[in-house]
């Protein structure tokens, strides 16, 4: 008899995939400007981490909510007390209107549809958990971000069928990408219970465009399904187009209080617009009150700390400091995505046009020796390895098309990003005076290639969490 | 085609049983000294309020513990960077150390072992995904923490099967009771998986004598199952006999044990009194467990900012020494006050030497024995006593009569409060002590709650509850 579940002996944690070879090496030999300026520089993980001054100068004005203080008074004992399971409510409140203003205050949120949940990553098992079971499916378009395996499949047994989306149209979900991955899944026997969407993209770092999102309305609406959008990068959206969140659409569309309004969902957390990964802040919004009631009572399973809820009402109600903190945030943003794109481009690699996220999606398939994943493999390693850099190959996010990589921009200084280019540089100009002998084969595939990546610029993405440490 | 899963539209939350009209009447008339001095006094929630002068203390003294002032701040975006599931190094190593410290430095905890989790509620969901595939058990004895039913089965799939213990000899499990519960499982045909203990035990607050563990351990050992060890309030032991964890056991001599079979769970929420800062562990002695508990960790990591508060106050030896001591103190102390004072208006408990309640004995009070007379005399303690306490039903007690009672989570005053409205009522009922042909009377007593229970959603012990509406945190965001 096996001593363990099968969950704990199986593979679906999703921990034993090459991609965290990157990881491994960068954690025997991570760069340190002064320790170790040769060691592996870190462009694997989407942590945003250009504005922690602004957050820092917040608490030094606010001893209060740093105190566990209200007024002067501790309510320290209140905090530590606090377990209800329907969240401070002042938390609630601050924290939904925040997201109404990452979107323009277009759109307002009820507190009371609000669930919070430890990350995102607990928000999205929670909704698997709530809306679908073993062999349901989930419909995802490629590439996707990793860590989607592990939280949406692992413990609760639900699929995820592709929806294959390609370099050709920028990615972008098509009507019959849609229809394919659905009736794949019928092919497999698995019944679809809905789409689930990240937008902003990771690892793409674009945001939908309207007629993507009235095409997935349209779909979920005929095939009556739940449509999930992860809109964790919300607040990463530096440049146009303007971001576009689902919830807009639906007004727009004068789809409130339909049946179909209540079968979308939104998952959210402060992780990447704030930086904060480490207080796990997830959030699920729902417009089914039933949903609402199911994830309320599974959010048991991971309540955000008091200390944490009470320390962030404070700050995301201080509306002078989110205006600021938005607008600064982008700004930086905008400028370490170009710096990033330039940096590239001067390597002669190009990068997907993308206004939002913590991360670019690479365009290296002119510097792979073959068109196969067996190729960015092998490229990957020589990027890890040789380079000294960890970024994440688009394998590991499910992409359809081999020769994408997704590098992080947000998560290091000026300087170490400068010397990662530099070296990048370095690395592409002895491949091509080394590589005589496929120079002919892709010379004039190279010159196409190099004049179309030229005009694109990239987003970067950002990794969800460190798994494996 | 768009309806939800099984699980979020059934009633594996367990939160629509009749149990809930206690708090329901709790919150719609909560006590207040000055407010509602005529509301239910809540004495169904298991918490431990009675050191948190003794912590804000340390507190004052310790800014740097927060990593939002001015004297923690320089660590501010590092806590706030900090993802990692294997949980910071000071945070485990302290609470570790804090572990050790409760078991009188009998035992050691290695940190490399310690895992997070949401609360215990978090970790016990975890160890079941682990241990467990659905459709399998695992054995519990009765009367047990309500909460399990959810914490255990609900996203799990895993099935509870209930070890019934008995009052006549104190509810300790036999060995007798361990073997019925494993036939009957067999009979089911639902696989065992393990054997989940409560100790110190919560409802009974009384703790697992050596024998009885030795018992427990070869049971475990001779069916080759898992044997998980809540012991969450640990540190509530105020009077001998003294403390004997399942990590003491396995290390005596006489005990053969396979370890790859023992595992723990912990919490911060009631040997400190912090169920808001969800701090659950899973300590494993099986390497396979910690790996995969640690992954599923990813689902409901400890806040960094709370790892960092709680690796500097458990760092602090002085502190948790003082602690320890202190806590142990205020409890005996209440406990003591509380036992007393409702003996001398006749009511008994089992003896108990632990927990922040006892295990009252209403049974003579109960109009026949049965569990419908034990909701009767519970409707009639909420709507007439005002008092909120928990039904032995509700624990899956095999005998009616029984009652939890929490002590350690109001203050003085309100205590003697719930004392004197205890006292008023088992004078005007003191025929209740007499010959049976009296107890008549009580049917007599009215039920003013509505038994539309199925309609309840109010939260419950069995998830986080919110103690105070008037607690400014609870209030409508002005």
């Amino acid at each position: 008899m096996g001593l363990l579940s099968r969950k704990a002996t199986c593979n679906s944690h999703g921990q034993d995939s090459s991609y965290f070879l990157g990881w491994q090496e960068y954690e025997k030999n991570p760069y340190d400007e002064v320790k170790n300026p040769r060691g592996i520089i870190q462009m694997g993980l989407a942590e945003n981490q250009l504005s922690f001054d602004l957050l820092e100068s917040w608490l030094a004005k606010n001893p209060d909510a740093a105190g566990f203080k209200r007024d002067g008074q501790s309510i320290f004992k209140e905090l530590a007390l606090f377990q209800d399971y329907h969240g401070l409510p002042a938390f609630k409140k601050a924290l939904v209107d925040f997201m109404a203003e990452i979107r323009g205050n277009k759109v307002t949120f009820d507190p009371n549809r609000i669930v919070l949940t430890a990350g995102a990553t607990s928000a999205n098992e929670t909704l698997m958990f709530c809306l679908a079971e073993q062999g349901d499916a989930f419909l995802l378009p490629t590439p996707y971000y990793p860590g989607f395996d592990r939280d949406l499949k692992w413990r609760t047994g639900v699929e995820i069928v592709p929806i294959e989306c390609s370099s050709s149209n920028r990615f972008q979900i098509t009507a019959s990408a849609l229809e394919e991955a659905y009736e794949q899944a019928q092919r497999k026997n698995l019944r679809v219970k809905g789409v689930l969407v990240t937008n902003p993209s990771n690892p793409l770092g674009t945001t939908m465009t309207r007629d993507e999102l009235d095409l997935l309305v349209n779909f979920i609406t005929d095939k009556e399904i739940h449509l999930i959008s992860d809109e964790i990068y919300s607040g990463t959206v530096f440049s146009s187009p303007v971001f576009v969140s689902i919830v807009e659409v639906l007004k727009d569309r004068n789809l409130e209080n339909t049946q179909v309004w209540e079968r979308v969902h939104i998952v959210y957390s402060l992780s990447k617009d704030l930086g904060l990964p480490g207080f796990r802040v997830g959030a699920i919004y729902s417009n089914d009150p039933i949903v609402v009631a199911a994830a309320t009572k599974m959010s048991s399973f991971g309540l955000v700390s008091s200390q944490t809820q009470y320390l962030l009402s404070a700050m995301l109600s201080d509306k002078k400091f989110t205006k600021e903190y938005i607008a600064k945030n982008h700004k930086r943003l905008r400028k370490r995505q170009s710096k990033l794109v330039a940096g590239l481009e001067k390597a002669g690699i190009g990068c997907l046009e993308s206004n939002a996220g913590l991360f670019c999606w690479v365009d290296m398939r002119h510097l792979l020796s073959s068109d196969t994943f067996e190729a960015e493999m092998e490229l990957w390693k020589r990027i890890v390895y040789d380079v000294k850099l960890n970024i994440s190959p688009g394998s590991s996010c499910h992409c359809s098309e081999p020769g994408w990589f997704r590098v992080c921009f947000a998560n290091m200084s000026e300087d170490t990003l400068t010397l990662a280019m530099q070296r990048l540089k370095s690395f592409v100009g002895s491949t091509a005076s080394n590589d005589r002998s496929h120079q002919e084969m892709k010379n004039s595939r190279r010159k196409f290639r190099t004049k179309w990546v030229f005009r694109l610029s990239f987003q970067s993405f950002h990794d969800r969490e460190q798994d494996e440490r | 085609m768009a309806a939800m899963s099984k699980i979020a539209t059934g009633n594996g939350h367990g939160e629509n049983s009749p149990y809930f009209d206690g708090w329901k009447a709790y919150e719609t008339d909560p006590f207040h000294p000055i407010d509602r001095p005529d509301g239910v006094i809540q004495m169904g929630l298991a918490e431990n309020q009675l050191c948190f002068d003794f912590i804000k203390k340390w507190l004052i003294k310790h800014p740097e513990a927060s990593v939002c002032t001015a004297q923690g701040v320089n660590r501010f975006k590092e806590m706030a960077l900090f993802q990692d599931y294997h949980g910071m190094p000071e945070f485990r190593r302290a609470v570790a150390k804090f572990m050790g410290k409760v078991r009188g430095d009998r035992v050691k905890f290695d940190p490399d072992r310690i895992v997070m989790s949401g609360g215990a509620t978090g970790a016990h969901e975890t160890v079941a995904f682990c241990l467990a595939d659905p459709g399998e058990a695992f054995l519990v004895p009765t009367p047990y923490y309500p909460g399990f039913d959810r914490d255990l089965k609900w996203r799990t799939g895993v099935e509870l099967v209930p070890v019934h213990c008995e009052s006549s000899n104190n509810f300790k499990i036999t060995r007798d009771a361990l073997e019925a519960a494993y036939v009957k499982a067999q009979e089911a045909n639902l696989r065992v998986k393990g054997l989940l203990i409560t100790n110190p035990s919560n409802p009974l607050g009384t703790i697992l004598d050596r024998d009885t563990l030795k018992n427990v351990v070869g049971f475990i050992n001779e069916k080759n199952i898992h044997l998980i060890g809540d012991e969450i309030y640990a540190a509530t032991v105020f009077m001998e006999p003294e403390f004997v964890s399942i990590s003491e056991i396995i290390e005596e001599d006489d005990v053969e044990c396979n370890r790859d079979l023992i595992h723990i769970v912990y919490s911060l929420s009631k040997d400190m009194g912090f169920p808001g800062f969800r701090v659950g562990i899973v300590y494993s002695y099986n390497d396979a467990v910690v790996s995969c508990a640690r992954k599923m960790s990813s689902f409901g990591l400890v806040s960094s900012q709370t790892q960092h508060l709680i690796a500097s106050m458990l760092s602090d030896d002085d502190f948790v020494d003082d602690f320890i001591a202190e806590s142990k103190n205020l409890l005996f102390k209440r406990h003591k006050y509380f036992t007393r004072s409702l003996s001398q208006v006749g009511i008994g408990s089992l003896k108990s030497n632990a927990g922040l309640f006892i295990w009252m004995d209403l049974r003579k009070l109960l109009r026949e024995k049965t569990f419908e007379a034990e909701m009767e005399l519970w409707r009639v303690i909420i709507n007439e006593v005002k008092l909120n306490v928990s039904p032995g039903s509700s624990f899956h007690c095999h005998e009616p009569g029984w009652f939890r009672v929490c002590f350690a989570n109001m203050d003085d005053n309100t205590m003697a409060v719930a004392l004197s409205r205890i006292r008023t009522f088992m004078l005007k009922n003191n025929e209740a002590m007499v010959p049976p042909r009296k107890l008549c009377r009580l049917s007599s007593l009215k039920l003013s709650l509505s038994r539309r229970m199925d309609d309840l959603m109010s939260p419950s012990i069995l998830s986080p509850h919110s103690p105070l509406p008037q607690s400014p945190l609870v209030r409508a965001r002005n």
